[in-house]
Parts: C-alpha cells; sequence; structure tokens
C-alpha cells in the first residue's frame, strides 16, 4: 500500500511538467491507474515510456503499488486525442 | 542476477517466436491483465508459448531486472520485450499487434 499522494509525489518529483491523473482503482491503495502528460516522453517509444514512469516509482513497483494501468501521452499526442475526441462528439 | 538466470532467460525468450510471461497459464490465468492479454493473443490468431511465473520465483525477480519492467504480464516477440498489459492493449486497438504477431514488422 501507498497513498496516492506518494505516489503522486514521485512522478511530479520526475515528471515536472506532467499534467497528472492518478486513481486508486480499488479504494485499497494498491491498484492505481495513471495518465501522465509529460515532454519527457517526447522522442520515446510507450515501452521506453513506461519505463521511465516505472523508474520513477523505484522500489514502490516492487510490493507496494500491485497494479498500475499506465496511459502516457506526450503534450503533442495529448492534444490529438483530445482533439480526435472532440470530432466525435460533435459528428 | 547471475549469468545463469540470465541465461536462462535469454533461453527461454528465444524458445518461441511469442513468448507471454504470466500469472497462471494461457488456460487458467490468474490475473486480470494475464487473461486480458491472452485474450487479444488468442484473438489474433497468435501462435505463443506462455510461461507460468508464479511458478518459478527465480525467473519471476530476473526478468524485473532483465527488461527493467517491474510488472507481469511481459510479453516478448522476437526475442524483444514488447510491453506489458496497457501497450499491447493499444499496438491491438492501432492494429500494429496484428503486424507483430504475423513478422510483419520487426
Amino acid at each position: 500500500m501507498i497513498e496516492p499522494a506518494e505516489v503522486e509525489r514521485m512522478l511530479k518529483a520526475r515528471f515536472s511538467d506532467a499534467q497528472l491523473e492518478l486513481v486508486d482503482l480499488t479504494g485499497t491503495q494498491d491498484h492505481y491507474q495513471a495518465r501522465i502528460v509529460s515532454s519527457a516522453f517526447s522522442g520515446k517509444s510507450l515501452l521506453e515510456q513506461h519505463q521511465l514512469v516505472y523508474s520513477a516509482l523505484g522500489s514502490a513497483m516492487n510490493g507496494a503499488i500491485h497494479a498500475l494501468a499506465l496511459k502516457t501521452y506526450t503534450p503533442e499526442a495529448w492534444a490529438k486525442v483530445n482533439g480526435e475526441s472532440d470530432g466525435r462528439s460533435l459528428a | 542476477m547471475d549469468e545463469a538466470l540470465r541465461e536462462r532467460i535469454k533461453t527461454t525468450i528465444e524458445s518461441h517466436r511469442v513468448v507471454l510471461f504470466m500469472k497462471g497459464n494461457k488456460n487458467f490465468p490468474q490475473c486480470g491483465f494475464s487473461a486480458q492479454v491472452i485474450g487479444l493473443l488468442k484473438q489474433n490468431g497468435a501462435d505463443f508459448r506462455d510461461v507460468n511465473i508464479l511458478a518459478d520465483a527465480d525467473l519471476r525477480s530476473g526478468l524485473k531486472e532483465y527488461s527493467n519492467w517491474p510488472t507481469f504480464p511481459q510479453l516478448y516477440v522476437n526475442g524483444q520485450l514488447v510491453g506489458g498489459c496497457d501497450i499491447v492493449t493499444s499496438l491491438n486497438e492501432s492494429g500494429e499487434l496484428k503486424t507483430l504477431l504475423s513478422g510483419g514488422a520487426s
């Protein structure tokens, strides 16, 4: 178990410009879902983006966090995703 | 990690073109994320080998270090880590998973 505020603190420490949304999926502080938008992901593959997040969380991934559903975006990719969803809602 | 374990991981990853390290096995997944990846692999008609990391503590801890990836499932294609459940799901949505599994891209 780990407090959501602590997870956010660790992520913010590594991704200072991050737009972050963290959800405790089960209410048990060990199954989280995170959406992270950061320029730190620019030029990196999805695999490398997730590895960056895991390394930011360090040893918390070995026990304290049992599961982490991840969505990572560069600011450009995130703008595109939002643009597309807006398009659908207008259609 | 000792060399014997590293070598064993390498041999396992290269034993089949598509290898999934998971919790449980393909017929009886013991974790929702593993079950989801199995579903996507089957849906794409993949021929893959499943390895139950719950039955092998050395392999489980070694793999986390080997690929700098702390969670399971882990999907490997052609000896390379593709990713976990989120990445496989995302690749499936974009259609890239099918291409990857059918050998159309490296």
